[in-house]
């Protein structure tokens, strides 16, 4: 018999250990996975993990890594701030369109205005808009005591028909044949977010996932704010009892991962997107949910699950264009990533005994 | 001599780090009521584990009845009739009584025949319970007696009771004791684990004394002195507080008709509350719990505020202020929940010094901590009230509830405050911290700090209040003088209205 023993503490080798274990289980059972598809799923696994990295392609497929990572990294850095309070804002896809469509607001009411404030302006924008987004959510939870996941999630599908207004309607290219989408802002250059370096990946979005990165971790450890998001997740009468008002903190928190999915809205269709387009949003949002939670919410933690979790859709491209692995087959392989660490999670508060169930 | 009902032959647990139970033996009679005393972290709570199958001994053995005891689990020891009352009730608030006693049942019988049985066997002992009553109205004394009344259906022939009375009024008290007395002349024992000596004294035949897992005496608590026997349990003299009297000086904290509504369903909400606490002033104020001292104990701290004239503090009014403003300003306060309240659990006991501390102790600067100041003011602590810690870095939660409970104090004492508010400050410490706690509230007031204990335990109130007053239901009694006050008066004054007649015998 299996039994689950409560540790008197949590165990820190575990909690830095779950994470690769997660991974290596993934590896397994999405290999079983794709062996039932008929594949082989070394091969599979290689092509997922390895070759992006050190393939033949390779120098296509590194640069993809930031390209992907550092949106997934923002909009996990800003969710993780309320999940540590156990604020779930759930809708960041929501707030990432509200960035992308404020901040290419601004660039194409400029439009062609060349001037160096436009970019700075157009991130402000972009940043307000998802903040904006996210405060729907905060301020219906702390006036009416609405579920911020419930709200959150259904913004999302309010900002999807939004979005395609936007490219059919108000937003559409004026010279675009009747094409929907807006003007590519990669022929605009005061509006361009361009790569830092050329042929990296690098481009300003990317630079802004490592400053919050270092923000959140500088937040979290040293200063006051972070330590009473940390008191609320972990105890919340004690956080009330420190002096937190509860209903503030869910909008900072709301307000910060609102902020940061729309910073990377606006760095996307700014950047690689290019342009405003019925189908902009691919899932960035939620898959940043996973990101957070393999990265245990931990600022560096969250930066490397980021980067794991590009390999994967990078790999996982790779791997349906190669092997002819459906789309489907990749997504269920990211899914199972997560329930495998919610699943080893229980490790770390728990030991497994094996044997006779005694009372010890 | 008749045989035992239950000899205990060698008994030893050991955990990691501790052996909790060290080559134990005793008996206890047919008709005895046993009690087990002994410190915080003496093993009485693992020897009584023991005993109803919740933990396994590494060795030594059980005799019931002169058979051998070794129950595997609680429904093992409860089929060979041993019975246990916990300190803390495992009740649900929002089902009846007789439903909460069906649920503990392997097989309850239909509703109404369970409430016959309630009913029949309230009756027979003198424990007044409605079974149909919701236990979330209930007070904490009938909550008790729904606990032992799901024992006494079992008919068992050992009752275990941990800290029985610690949520009791005096004449609750009286009501249990009948009952207890009854329960033995009919040939039940009961093991009885207390605090509370004066109260073993008068309803124990014979005491074992644990002491760091050993037992160290046995002794008639009847021939026995109280403060003999708090000796034989802490191994030393034991030091009474003591303090200079002095005259009380200008007003500090004023409550002017405080009425808040209380944040929980189940709460109590406070009724026009008004007291003055002076300088150099302990007022205690007692109450069974439930009464309103939560609530009291958050509109103090901040969490619950008030319009802004009806509390304050030094003639500033502060009704309306949060509790880092409050803190701020010096007055501090110490809620009874240890862990989730007033210490996060999972936190190191340095990020839990910064609970508090934060604005007292410059841990916070410009909105950043300072860590290395909060590990200081935690290490600090951990010296000054010998809280059993390998470190500052350990959990919360891995320390003993006594040893938290000495540093959530300590914390508070040790900021300075100008008023301090604590709410049960000794719950669950022995003996010994016990005596410091006190004596450090004591310090305080001599040092001109106003202080407030919120305590159910009256022999603490009596020995360091020089005011007092009671909740009940969200109200203040009168607050009178401590000095001469009977244990009648102060049953009247804690209201006790519940269920006053004692069982006819």
């Amino acid at each position: 018999m299996i039994r689950l023993e409560k540790r008197r503490e949590p165990s820190q080798v575990f909690a830095y250990l779950t994470p690769v274990l997660a991974v290596l289980v993934t590896m397994i059972a999405g290999g079983l996975m794709f062996a039932a598809l008929g594949k082989d799923p070394f091969v599979a696994i290689k092509t997922i993990f390895y070759d992006p990295l050190f393939g033949q392609y390779a120098s296509f497929d590194r640069p993809q890594l930031l390209v992907k990572g550092g949106p997934l990294v923002l909009i996990a850095i800003g969710l993780s701030l309320g999940f540590r309070a156990g604020i779930w804002n759930i809708g960041a896809e929501g707030q990432y369109i509200l960035g992308a469509i404020f901040g290419a607001g601004v660039a194409l009411a400029f439009y062609p205005l060349d001037a160096w404030f436009i970019f700075p302006l157009m991130i402000l924008a972009g940043a307000f808009g998802g903040f904006l987004w996210a405060m729907i959510p905060g301020i219906l939870k702390v006036k009416f005591g609405t579920n911020e996941i419930l709200v959150s999630l259904m913004l999302v599908y309010v900002a999807e028909q939004l979005l395609a207004s936007m490219s059919l309607g108000l937003m559409k290219n004026p010279e675009g044949f009747g094409f929907p989408g807006s003007r590519n802002l990669q022929q605009y250059p005061s509006a361009h977010n361009a790569e830092i370096i050329a042929n990296s990946g690098m481009h300003w979005g990317v630079a802004a996932a490592l400053i919050a990165v270092i923000f959140a971790y500088v937040l979290l450890a040293r200063h006051q704010l972070g330590y009473h998001i940390r008191l609320t997740g972990e105890a919340p009468r004690a956080a009330k009892f420190a002096g937190v008002s509860p209903g503030r903190l869910i909008l900072v928190c709301l307000g910060f991962s609102g902020a940061f999915a729309g910073l990377a809205g606006m760095f996307e269709v700014s950047g690689p997107a290019g342009q405003v387009t019925i189908d902009f949003n691919t899932g960035y949002g939620f898959t940043a949910i996973i990101v957070a939670f393999l990265g245990r919410l931990h600022p560096v933690g969250i930066l490397l699950a980021g980067l794991l979790m590009a390999l994967t859709y990078i790999g996982g491209e790779v791997a349906q264009s190669s092997l002819g692995l459906p789309s489907a087959a990749i997504q269920m392989f990211q899914g199972m990533l997560l329930f495998f660490l919610l699943a080893m999670d229980v490790l770390t508060g728990y030991r497994i005994r094996f044997g006779q169930g005694e009372t010890a | 001599m008749t045989e035992p009902l239950l000899s205990i032959r060698g008994l030893t647990k050991a955990y990691p780090g501790v052996v909790a139970n060290d080559d134990v033996s005793f008996d206890i009679q047919p008709g005895e009521v046993h009690a087990l005393l002994g410190e915080n972290g003496a093993g009485k709570s693992t020897l009584v584990k023991m005993i109803y199958g919740l933990v396994k001994p590494d060795s030594g053995e059980m005799l019931l009845r002169g058979k051998a005891f070794a129950p595997s689990e609680p429904k093992a020891a409860r089929a060979s009739g041993v019975a246990m009352v916990f300190q803390h009730f495992s009740l649900f608030d929002a089902l009846s009584v007789a439903e909460n006693i069906a649920l503990g049942m392997a097989d309850p019988p239909a509703m109404r025949d369970l409430a016959e049985r309630i009913r029949a066997v309230s009756d027979q002992y003198g424990l007044p319970l409605d079974p149909w009553r919701i236990v979330g109205d209930l007070s904490a004394g009938e909550r008790q007696r729904v606990e032992i009344i799901r024992c006494l259906l079992q008919d068992p022939k050992l009752l275990i009771m941990d800290e029985p009375t610690s949520v009791l009024t005096p004449q609750e008290v009286q009501i249990l004791f009948e009952t207890l007395r009854k329960l033995k002349s009919e040939g039940t024992s009961i093991l009885y684990i207390s605090h509370k000596l004066e109260e073993i004294r008068a309803l124990c035949d014979e005491a074992t004394i644990l002491r760091l897992g050993k037992k160290v005496a046995t002794c008639t608590p009847r021939d026995t002195t109280a403060r003999e026997m708090a000796e034989l349990m802490v191994g030393a003299e034991l030091h009474v507080p003591s303090r200079e009297q002095k005259e009380p000086g200008a007003v500090r904290l004023a409550l002017k008709d405080l009425a808040v509504k209380s944040p929980s369903e189940f709460g109590t909400s406070l009724k026009g509350i008004t007291l003055e606490v002076r300088a150099g002033e302990v007022l205690g104020l007692a109450g069974v719990a439930g009464n309103g001292q939560d609530e009291l104990l958050g509109a103090l701290s901040g969490e619950i505020r008030s319009a802004n004239d009806m509390v304050s503090l030094d003639g500033k009014a502060i009704g309306a202020t949060g509790p880092r403003e409050r803190r701020r300003m010096g007055l501090l306060t110490a809620p009874e929940e240890r862990l989730g309240h007033a210490a996060a659990p999972d936190m190191s006991l340095t990020e839990n010094a910064a609970l508090t501390g934060a604005e007292r102790k410059g841990i916070v600067s410009g909105g950043f901590l300072n860590w290395g100041r909060a590990r200081g003011f935690a290490k600090e602590i951990i010296d000054r009230f010998d809280v059993r810690t390998p470190g500052t870095e350990n959990t919360a939660r891995s320390l003993s509830g006594g040893n938290l409970q000495k540093f959530v104090i300590g914390r508070e004492v040790m900021q300075a405050p100008e008023v301090v508010v604590v709410n049960q400050p000794t719950w669950g410490v022995d003996a010994s911290a016990a005596a410091v706690i006190r004596q450090a509230l004591l310090d305080l007031a001599t040092g001109g700090a106003a202080v407030i204990v919120i305590s159910q335990d009256l022999d603490e109130l009596m020995e360091i209040s020089d005011r007092f007053g009671a909740l009940n239901e969200g109200r203040l009694s009168e607050v009178r003088p401590a000095q001469g006050l009977t244990v009648d008066e102060i049953g009247m004054m804690m209201g006790g209205s519940h269920d006053m007649e004692v069982a006819d015998v």
